[in-house]
């Protein structure tokens, strides 16, 4: 008997997964609109993404091929708990390698890879609510919502500006989809954002402890606020990957020695390893 | 000549209990109406009620709006009203904590209505709330401090300014001096009847310091138990009061 058979299909059972897949149905309907959803108990910690695991469980199939990203790698505590999560209770091929990923779940990043319509992307979402820095009750938040009033995500970045004389939010920066509902993209770089329109992949965002659960269809339109005179800019470090030489990915500053040497390596490891691979080597390469 | 507010049959009951009942008037363009009463005679839920902040059980509150003219602002879908409470309508609180963003600095509190209608260029809107703190008296160098480290009086025209940069037509005010020190109070009265006079606003007061109204108001609404008791031109209303209740509200005043 293998493991997998202990538990249902995804370890929920099937009428959660309707009800979870009822939302995701709901939420790519309204692109960015936050539905409501009976999150349920995961056996392991809010803070580990219980929202994105129940949607990725709500999703794969038994063909499915799933990759989990915990800041652009695939290797730490994080995604390989719910990498191993999802080879016990699916029995799911995994990978690493985001071109053979069926279902990715992502903490923090966009694979620097351009996803494909056969591809589905899954947030894990802590704060769902963009409003909720200036506006703590849930009442008039749902209110600013259902009537597009929007003038309050314009007031937290004025004051990034006459604080850091620029926009200073880097993470979780908001966007405006299709024109209509403002959404937070979960605490992504602001570098990712130019990613998250106009993508052929599937967008599904969980939040576990908010219950709610949003998505972006294939080739959403999502622009990231800003100002005339101040706008968007995606924005990295100056540097090319020390390991792959990249000058247009996400990069990560690693501290090397007591000395205080430092690298700028691909936060997306299986990218930077791809192109190692390829033979791009960069200055601080072995 | 179309008033700018005409309130019709505004009744507000707390289940058996009469917030107001049955108010009716006119306020046309560049007046000030003064409210006023002794404590729980139902101004600040007319005041509510006019504001689309309550919901009143009868009654109609028509504005003349801008684009389509004399509306029942009781009856219009909500974002309309919404808008129009960021557009025309003003509404300055007595707290001035409950109409200010306590964490927001002062330029963006001032900001925020610029921005609630589509500004987009941060040059301008910092340009346009430093204008307006001027205009209230408060040190343009102050514009990126938080409401938290002013005074009393500052929050109060920090409120002001706030409501005032998209030049509304009509304000609604509760007790807008309450709850500050006399010398304070005396200088945002004449701070406002300045305003009311350069902007050619009209306004409505909710107060129970006569003085106020002496200074501020064209007429004059006296309130007792949820209804007025009395109604005419401020002086006429003050120096020479026909209801029981405004003689005897008058002349309490007189005595302080
Ligand atoms: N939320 C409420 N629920 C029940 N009764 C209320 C409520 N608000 C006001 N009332 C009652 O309605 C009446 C009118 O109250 P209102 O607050 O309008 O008076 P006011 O003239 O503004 O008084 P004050 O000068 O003290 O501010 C009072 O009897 C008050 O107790
Ligand atoms: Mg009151
Ligand atoms: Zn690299």
């Amino acid at each position: 008997m293998t493991e997998a058979s202990e538990y249902n299909f995804a370890y929920l059972d099937e009428q959660t997964k309707r009800m979870i897949r009822r939302a995701i149905l709901k939420g790519l309907a309204i692109p960015g609109y936050q539905v409501p959803f009976a999150s349920r108990e995961m056996p392991m910690p809010y803070g580990w993404g219980t929202g994105g695991v129940q949607v990725s469980a709500a999703v794969l199939t038994p063909d499915d091929t799933f990759k989990v990203i915990d800041q652009g790698a695939d290797d730490t505590t994080n995604a390989v708990s719910i990498r191993s999560f999802f080879e016990r209770t699916a029995g799911v091929e995994t990978t690493t390698a985001t071109s053979e990923a069926s279902v990715i779940q992502t903490r923090h990043r966009i694979p620097e890879e351009p996803l494909t319509e056969d591809q589905i992307l899954v947030y894990q979402v802590p704060i769902p609510e963009p409003l909720r820095f200036l506006e703590p009750r849930e009442s008039e938040t749902r209110k600013m919502h259902s009537l597009e009033e929007y003038g309050l995500m314009h007031v937290k970045l004025y004051e990034d500006i006459s604080r850091h004389g620029h926009i200073a939010t880097s993470y979780a920066y908001p966007v405006k989809v299709e024109g209509s509902y403002v959404m937070d993209p979960s605490p992504i770089p602001k570098f990712d954002n130019p990613k998250l329109g106009d993508m052929a992949a599937i967008q599904l965002f969980g939040a576990g402890r908010e219950q709610r659960i949003y998505a972006l269809p294939p080739y959403t339109q999502v622009a990231s606020l800003d100002f005339e005179d101040h706008p968007f800019e995606a924005s990295k470090a100056d540097h090319p990957c020390g390991l792959c030489d990249a000058t247009d990915s996400y990069l990560d500053e690693v501290i090397m020695d007591d000395q205080g040497g430092r690298m700028f390596v691909c936060s997306d490891t299986d990218y930077c390893e791809a192109r190692r691979a390829a033979g791009h080597k960069g200055k601080d390469a072995a | 000549m179309t008033p700018l507010l005409s309130v019709q049959g505004i009744t507000k009951r707390y289940g058996a209990h009469i917030g107001c009942a049955d108010v009716s008037f006119d306020l046309y363009p560049g007046e000030v109406m003064g409210i006023v009463g002794e404590s729980g005679s139902g101004k600040s839920t007319l005041l509510n009620c006019m504001a689309g902040h309550l919901a009143p059980d009868t009654g109609q509150v028509v504005f003349d709006t801008r684009a389509d003219g004399p509306k029942d602002t009781i009856t219009m879908s909500e974002p309309e009203r919404r808008m129009l409470g960021r557009t025309d309508w003003a509404f300055v609180h007595q707290h001035a904590r409950d109409g200010l963003r306590m964490g927001v600095s002062a330029g963006g509190n001032v900001g925020e209505r610029l921005m609630a209608v589509g500004e987009r260029h941060y040059g301008d809107i910092r340009g346009k709330a430093t204008d307006w703190l001027e205009r209230v008296e408060i040190d343009a160098g102050r514009v990126d401090d938080r409401p938290t480290t002013f005074s009393g009086g500052m929050q109060q025209r920090l409120q002001i300014a706030r409501n005032l940069v998209t030049g509304p037509r009509l304000v609604f005010m509760d007790e807008p001096t309450g709850g500050l020190d006399v010398s304070v109070q005396a200088r945002l009265l004449d701070l406002l009847r300045g305003l009311v006079r350069d902007m050619g606003l009209s306004a409505i007061i909710v107060t129970h310091d006569l003085a106020v109204v002496r200074l501020l108001a064209d007429r004059l609404m006296v309130m007792k138990s949820g209804r007025v008791v009395e109604a005419g031109l401020t002086d006429q209303v003050l120096d020479d009061p026909q209801h029981a209740y405004s003689q005897l509200l008058v002349s309490s005043v007189l005595q302080v």
